[in-house]
């Protein structure tokens, strides 16, 4: 029932271009699956926590696909349309899994005068991927993303966390290559 | 006693730069030196110039190294913290003129700050509760508890003339007495650290370089409106604010400055941090409120006001962090110590994150009142490469541009909205003559389409076709009936939009247009791109002199819009090029360049 409500808000989705739910299998352990367990217990009887256990749940998986959401709303007591509704609504959440190697540009004001857009489409032609989307071979995906609150340092992405700032589109093949060789 | 302090600054600037390795690196050596009892090394908060991080302060002399790196460190270590040589290669420039090392509150950056949100910013160890109580810190709650009533303290930050940092500019004295004038089982204070304009960042800073400030700030508002708890709502994407504010409630709560009958006064009060994840809608206090009750963050109509009616349906005080931030200074040193600084209705300071085309990018805290020009020129080093300076944007999203012919209005909350601009958060974009007018505005609209929360339909919309029509002019495809269909579109959507974003919008578009027309008239009617940015409205043209006739671009050309013999300037048919570039990339001679 459930399946064929997502299945027809994946469609409704895909032609607003807005976030789909992943279609790759869901691959979960039972490690993950006890620590997320925890985390909801610690939670359980104070719905205004649900962002916090589905950030906790995004920490464990990488993603939140459909079995975590399921598990979350079951847990936490709460709709698995209000679980879902929520997850669409912030751009934190993920439904598919991101690369091996996350790049996150920024796209803030400050990054954006100084040239990030440049920065971005360079680095989507050097990997082959559009902003939002992962390579078939799951080892990239580039993000779109909102001021990191680095300014001074503009333009600035992320790969994986580590920050390259004061970038320009010349540097991007060399900053890519470590990541590709790696 | 040590008889040194190295300062080094631990904000996301400086951390992105790897100032954590260089404190490492300075342990290591100092230990390996024999020097860790005499010199003592220190992770503050944001020292304000980020565009020369990594930035460290050597203390006792004052010596302000910029744009350190790791493999500086010994040498640091070895001449002036073993020899007591400076390192002058990388003193800051401005400090190294002379023989004399120029103290830095003198240096063009520092001269006109007047710090009071950022006092303890690269000043003390976030991280450390001890250093915030030896500079003053819990005095003013203390003062609160233990010698006023709840109304005095409202009176104080009343007379203080203090309004809201945030972008609405509300008294927040006036705030504060709604609150207090309902009575309630339960009564909460919020703390907005949500900060969603992309290029402003004082905030964070403020939680980063002076967390404790926050949460004694807040206290101060619970006792002053009769409120027992607080939420902090902070952006995900600062995970280093996140992390220190954490420590600095766990440490308050160990010190009894949170918790059950603060310094004996009988006042109980306890705080949480909420995490938001990316939704700029959420700045606004309605739908963060929303959002801390754990649902999609769409604002509330109002009334019922959030001193009425607001957290989890209970009487509620929000405000800004760097709202909060002035309240123990105003406390500590009355009313007349902050309403003295500023403007006539505007009082007080105003921290600025400066961005954008400029020499000193960072965060600056100026008094209410100062120019646009002493910002730019004096404080922010002018703009770089021998640029002019064209525009600044101003409140980011919701905010206006203001042009160089106002380059001397006073910074302050109704100077600038006489002119279409706003304080806002806070944020200062400064843009040069590359910069085009329509695709900045196109840039803030795209931005709050996709922020759009979706609720109420002149927003959802409303912004969207605004998008269409401003993407229309830019591809060189507009008519001047698009204009005035475009003006008409952005009054629509500020009268009718339910909440602050939808209501402001629009105003990138419609100060842009007010102060630049002549740059949408070019782009319609002459379907020219006076700045050169927006690519479709360039051209991409090879200079017959430098090209060598290599033929290198004319293979790369994806719809063989390049001929020429070998050996000959080669030329671009423009009815077939497609503006791509890959031709200027393949060039080695730089012969081919957009225009």
């Amino acid at each position: 029932m459930l399946r064929r409500f997502f299945a027809v808000r994946q469609r409704t989705e895909e032609m607003l271009m807005q976030k789909k739910i992943s279609k790759i299998p869901f691959k979960g352990t039972p490690e993950q699956e006890a620590r997320l367990k925890a985390v909801i217990a610690e939670c359980q009887g104070d719905q205004s926590r649900l962002m916090h256990v589905m950030q906790q749940a995004q920490g464990i998986y990488g993603y939140l696909p459909y079995e975590v959401q399921v598990m979350i709303a079951e847990g936490m007591g709460v709709p698995l349309e209000k679980v879902y509704g929520v997850a669409t609504f912030y751009a934190q959440f993920a439904l598919s899994p991101k690369g091996k190697y996350n790049v996150s540009v920024c796209l803030g004001t400050a990054c954006y005068v100084k040239g990030s857009q440049d920065v971005l489409d360079k680095i989507c032609a050097g990997l082959g991927v559009e902003a939002g989307e992962c390579s078939a071979d799951g080892n990239f995906s580039v993000e779109e993303c909102r001021c990191i609150g680095a300014c001074g340092l503009a333009p600035v992405f992320t790969i994986n966390g580590e920050v390259y700032g004061k970038v320009t589109a010349d540097d991007v093949p060399g900053i890519l290559a470590k990541y590709q060789n790696a | 006693m040590y008889r040194s302090h190295v300062l080094v600054c631990g904000g996301t600037g400086c951390t992105s730069s790897h100032s954590p390795e260089i404190i490492e690196a300075l342990n290591a050596q100092l230990k390996e030196k024999g020097l860790e009892s005499e010199v003592q090394v220190v992770r503050t908060g944001c020292f304000g110039l980020c565009s020369l991080g990594p930035i460290m302060i050597v203390y006792p002399e004052g010596c302000f190294y910029s744009q350190v790196k790791v493999d500086d460190v010994p040498e640091i270590v070895e001449e002036h913290l073993l020899k007591g040589r400076i390192v002058r290669r990388l003193l800051y420039s401005e400090t190294a003129q002379a023989e004399e090392i120029k103290p830095l509150n003198e240096t063009n950056f520092y001269k006109k700050q007047h710090r009071v949100a950022l006092r303890n910013c690269g000043v003390i160890d976030p991280e450390n509760i001890d250093e915030y109580i030896g500079a003053d810190g819990y005095q003013a709650l203390a003062k609160c508890l233990t010698e006023l009533t709840p109304e005095e303290v409202v009176k104080i930050v009343s007379d203080s003339g203090l309004r809201g940092r945030g972008g609405g500019g509300f008294p927040t004295g006036r705030k504060w007495s709604f609150t207090a004038a309902n009575k309630a089982d339960q009564k909460y204070v919020v703390c907005n650290a949500d900060e969603g304009d992309p290029g402003a960042f004082m905030d964070r800073s403020v939680l980063e370089g002076d967390p404790h400030c926050i949460v004694e700030a807040m206290a101060i508002c619970g006792y002053a409106t009769g409120a027992t708890e607080g939420y902090v709502y902070v952006r995900a994407e600062y995970p280093i604010a996140v992390e220190r504010l954490q420590k600095a409630i766990k440490d308050a709560r160990a010190y009894g400055l949170l918790g059950k009958n603060i310094f004996n006064s009988g006042f109980d009060f306890d705080l949480h941090v909420r995490l938001g994840a990316g939704a700029f809608v959420c700045g606004e206090e309605t739908a963060l409120m929303t959002s801390i009750e754990g649902n999609r963050g769409e604002p509330r109509p109002r009334p019922p006001y959030p001193a009425v009616k607001g957290l989890f349906g209970k009487p509620t005080t929000e405000n800004n962090v760097e709202t909060f931030a002035n309240i123990p200074q105003i406390i500590l040193n009355g009313p007349a110590f902050f309403n003295t600084i500023g403007t006539e209705t505007s009082k007080g300071t105003k921290v600025f994150a400066l961005g954008g085309k400029i020499t000193n990018t960072g965060l600056v805290e100026i008094p209410m009142g100062t120019t646009l020009r002493e910002i730019v020129e004096d404080i922010g080093g002018g703009i770089p490469n021998g640029k002019k300076f064209k525009a600044a944007q101003t409140g980011g999203p919701s905010g206006g541009c203001i042009p160089a012919e106002y380059l001397d209005t006073p910074m302050d909350y109704d100077s600038l909205l006489k002119i279409g601009a706003m304080v806002g958060s806070g944020g200062l974009i400064i843009m040069d003559e590359t910069s085009c007018m329509v695709d900045i505005a196109k840039f803030f609209l795209k931005f709050t389409v996709d922020e759009s929360c979706g609720k109420c339909t002149p927003c959802r919309v409303g912004t969207r076709r605004l998008l269409e029509l401003l993407e229309k002019i830019t591809d060189g495809n507009g008519t001047m009936e698009d204009l005035d269909t475009m003006e008409a579109l952005c009054y629509y959507i500020k009268d009718n939009s339910l909440c602050g974003l939808g209501q402001t919008a629009p105003n990138p578009v419609l100060s842009s247009y007010r102060h630049f027309k002549d740059e949408y008239i070019a782009h319609v009617k002459d379907k020219k791109c006076p700045a050169g940015a927006c690519k479709n409205l360039t051209q991409i043209v090879i200079d017959a002199e430098k090209c060598k006739g290599c033929t290198a671009c004319e293979r790369k050309c994806p719809v063989g819009a390049i001929s020429g013999t070998v050996r000959n300037p080669h030329v671009i048919d423009q009815s077939k090029c497609i503006k791509c570039g890959a031709c200027i990339e393949t060039c080695r001679f730089g012969a081919i360049s957009r225009k």
